[in-house]
């Protein structure tokens, strides 16, 4: 047959990406979809502000000390003395009434003492929970024997030598950097997958898949529904990417930096985005097998919740691996479909070495095109089963089961 | 199973061979066999659950067939003809959001034909159909009819040579069922074949040349609809003013009598071998009082109780008296 009868898959897929994308794009829901990384951000700056407060009020350094004035005095000079040599490993110390005893003290309102030193320099006691004891005991000991010492001593200038990285520190870094990128990506996939969701069973709802399907191949109407996706992911990207840049600019310094990686940033962000298409692309075309067998928004819900689950197992197995380059896990992590995107970034963050990237993005492609494949099959078996009179009942007409 | 009787040498537009298909434990479609020649206007007829469905989708390639075999203008893989081919699903469906014209030129799209020319055919289809005022409309704010007539408008943009309607008449009030028996009739009348599934007989019987009867997933005839009422032997339905006499005796002993209230009497029986006019005399000269006498032939209702069986014809029934009082 020629190929006038008939529209090539490619041709089909386009077909349905760009209605798809058009009707996304120019939807109110897509505004709200840009806004969606609003409010975690919000939502975590609030939680992070909050908990540090909290965390700054909990972990005070502040050691009462209640001894005689003169001793008090000399652990005060010694704190002055120590704090540029030691910094905060030393506690903060308040003076305080020298006749209360210490369980008082401790329990006194509006105070926020950590322990109390009492006794004497001599013979110095320190009451406090088992924990803080653990915690101040040694510091306090330096304290009281500069307190005690007879003369006064000096501490030596050090001569900086200060170098751009050793092996161990770069590793780190980059280690920083791997877990920065697969989080990011992670986190972008899980916010982006559940549109692909949230369209087909649109689409269910419309009644609009058996025209499709009549008329093109189910896995073209697959394909072309992922790569409309993707391309509203793309636009999505783009703006928080814009928002994101504008921020960065604005706050200046302010913002975290992260160490580069071992590609380097351009090629780093480049295969950022080709893992991150191929990751949602796989994980898209379950997503959308799973919507496609659903009748129900609550019926994709209960479907899509162990897929969920599993991506983030997946996602802790590929950031358990970071830190094992080479390993058999880390090898596992690289090969399995799903946790490949993941993997492969975080070895673009650590090595130098371009060809397993090249490896790692044909199997993701050529595993998007088995689920695609495997997806379309599932749905033209499981789903067009009855016409609007027979729901596959299983009755007697005529001698014969009946859909 | 019938052979087509059209006994015409058009080439075939559907030719499906065997078809079986079982969802789970559930015998869908059960060997079957149909033939659709060029430029006919083919029903399916069976109620609901009978497989009409399945046997469509199956024809299109939307599902697989377990067993069996089915050519569209001679081809075993339907989407390979896609642009040939329109269809109408039983469940309409349209993306709500969507202007008129731009669902039609969609529609278009998915079978091969440019957008812009999918949207200039849609406006042009739109008007001739009294829908022009709504080519920019969007289908959410349409009425259920009109958005039906959209997307049957979108079935037919690009002028396809096959058109497949699943249930067409299911949901339209008696106008549009009426102005859709003409739209039916002038696609075969440009050439186009149309097969459509159905369980209301007289939509059956009123346009196709041939029928198949579609029971628990088997098909016990495929033919022409003339066969299908050939079938069953024309009746003699004699109506009289007397209800008794010695002309009696020319009836046949199976002649069914029907007494109605004005009083008259009717009587059915099939045509004797001797013919209708050895009957004249008896009757005239018994003074029965002749009122009217009419040779009758089988309507489709009585081949499909004859064919299909008493149960089908039952359950096809009460669905077109539940479709009416929809």
């Amino acid at each position: 047959m020629t190929d006038t009868t008939r529209l090539s898959r490619l041709e089909a897929a386009r077909v349905v990406a760009r209605r798809d994308f058009h009707a996304i794009l120019f939807s109110r829901a897509f505004l709200f979809f840009l806004l969606g990384p609003l409010f975690p951000i919000v939502i975590g700056a609030l939680a992070g502000g909050i908990g540090g407060q909290v965390q700054r009020d909990a972990n005070t350094r502040l050691v009462a000390v209640a001894m005689s004035e003169a001793d008090t005095a000399a652990m005060r000079d010694a704190q002055a003395r120590l704090a540029p040599q030691i910094g905060s490993a030393l506690p903060e110390l308040a003076a305080t009434d020298s006749s209360a005893a210490p369980e008082t003290i401790l329990r006194e309102p509006g105070r926020n003492y950590v322990a109390v030193v009492s006794g004497s320099l001599g013979r110095p006691e320190i009451t406090a929970p088992a924990d803080a004891i653990e915690r101040w005991r040694g510091p306090i000991a330096i304290l009281v024997a500069e307190a005690s010492a007879s003369d006064s001593r000096s501490y030596p200038e050090i001569t900086a030598n200060p170098v751009a990285t050793s092996i161990a520190a770069q590793r780190s870094d980059r280690i920083r950097t791997a877990q920065a990128g697969q989080l990011l990506l992670f986190l972008l996939m899980m916010l982006l997958a559940g549109m692909v969701l949230s369209n087909l069973v649109e689409e269910k709802a419309n009644k609009v898949i058996e025209v499709l399907a009549a008329a093109i191949p189910m896995d073209a109407v697959f394909l072309g529904k992922l790569a409309a996706m993707l391309g509203v992911s793309l636009v999505g990207i783009a703006v928080w990417g814009a928002v994101g840049s504008a921020i960065a600019l604005l706050a200046g310094n302010a913002l975290p930096q992260l160490p580069e990686p071992a590609l380097g940033w351009p090629l780093f962000a480049t295969l950022g985005l080709l893992y991150f298409a191929m990751g949602y692309l796989l994980l898209g075309s379950l997503f959308l097998t799973i919507g496609g067998m659903a009748a129900t928004v609550r019926e994709v819900q209960t479907l899509s919740m162990p897929v969920t689950m599993a991506q983030l197992l997946v996602f802790f197995l590929a950031a358990s691996s970071i830190t094992r380059p080479g390993s058999p896990l880390e090898l596992f992590a690289a090969i399995f479909p799903l946790s490949s995107p993941f993997a492969m970034l975080a070895r673009a963050a650590q090595s130098d070495a371009l060809w397993p990237h090249a490896l790692a993005l044909a199997w993701q492609a050529l595993c998007v095109l088995v689920f695609v494949r495997v997806g379309a099959t599932i749905f033209r078996r499981r789903v067009m089963k009855s016409g609007k009179g027979g729901r596959a009942i299983r009755g007697h007409v005529g001698g014969t089961t009946s859909a | 199973m019938t052979r087509p009787a059209s006994g015409d040498n058009r080439s075939l537009a559907i030719e499906a061979r065997g078809l079986v298909k079982r969802f789970d434990d559930t015998l869908a479609v059960d060997g079957v066999d149909i033939e659709v020649p060029e430029g006919a206007i083919y029903g399916i007829l069976g109620p609901n659950g009978a497989g009409k469905t399945t046997t469509l989708r199956m024809l299109l390639g939307i599902i697989d067939p377990d067993q069996g075999v089915r050519r569209i203008f001679g081809n075993d893989r339907p989407h390979e003809v896609a642009k040939l081919i329109g269809y109408l699903p039983e469940e309409r469906g349209l993306y709500p959001a969507m202007k008129c014209d731009e669902a039609i030129a969609f529609m278009g799209a998915l079978r091969g034909l440019s957008l812009a020319e999918g949207r200039a055919r849609g406006r042009e289809l739109l008007e001739r159909h009294g829908l022009g005022h709504a080519v920019d409309r969007q289908i959410r704010q349409l009425s259920k009819g009109m958005a039906q007539t959209v997307q049957l408008l979108g079935t037919l943009v690009h002028r396809p040579r096959l058109v497949v309607f699943d249930e067409p008449f299911s949901g339209l009030d008696a106008i549009n069922q009426g102005k859709l028996e003409v739209m039916i009739r002038a696609l075969a009348d440009d050439g186009t074949t149309v097969i459509f599934s159905t369980h209301v007989i007289h939509h059956a019987e009123r346009l196709c040349d041939d029928v198949a009867i579609i029971a628990g997933g088997k098909v016990p005839y495929a033919g022409s609809v003339d066969v299908a009422r050939d079938r069953i032997p024309a009746q003699v339905r004699l109506e009289t003013r007397s209800g008794d006499g010695p002309w009696r005796a020319a009836l046949p002993d199976t002649a069914r009598h029907d007494a109605k209230a004005g009083g008259s009497h009717f009587w059915y029986f099939p045509v004797p071998e001797t013919g209708i006019e050895a009957l004249l005399k008896p009757l005239i000269d018994g003074e029965a009082g002749i009122l009217s006498l009419s040779i009758e032939r089988a309507g489709l209702h009585d081949a499909f109780v004859e064919i299909a069986g008493e149960a089908a014809a039952r359950a096809l029934a009460e669905e077109t008296a539940a479709g009416a009082s929809r």
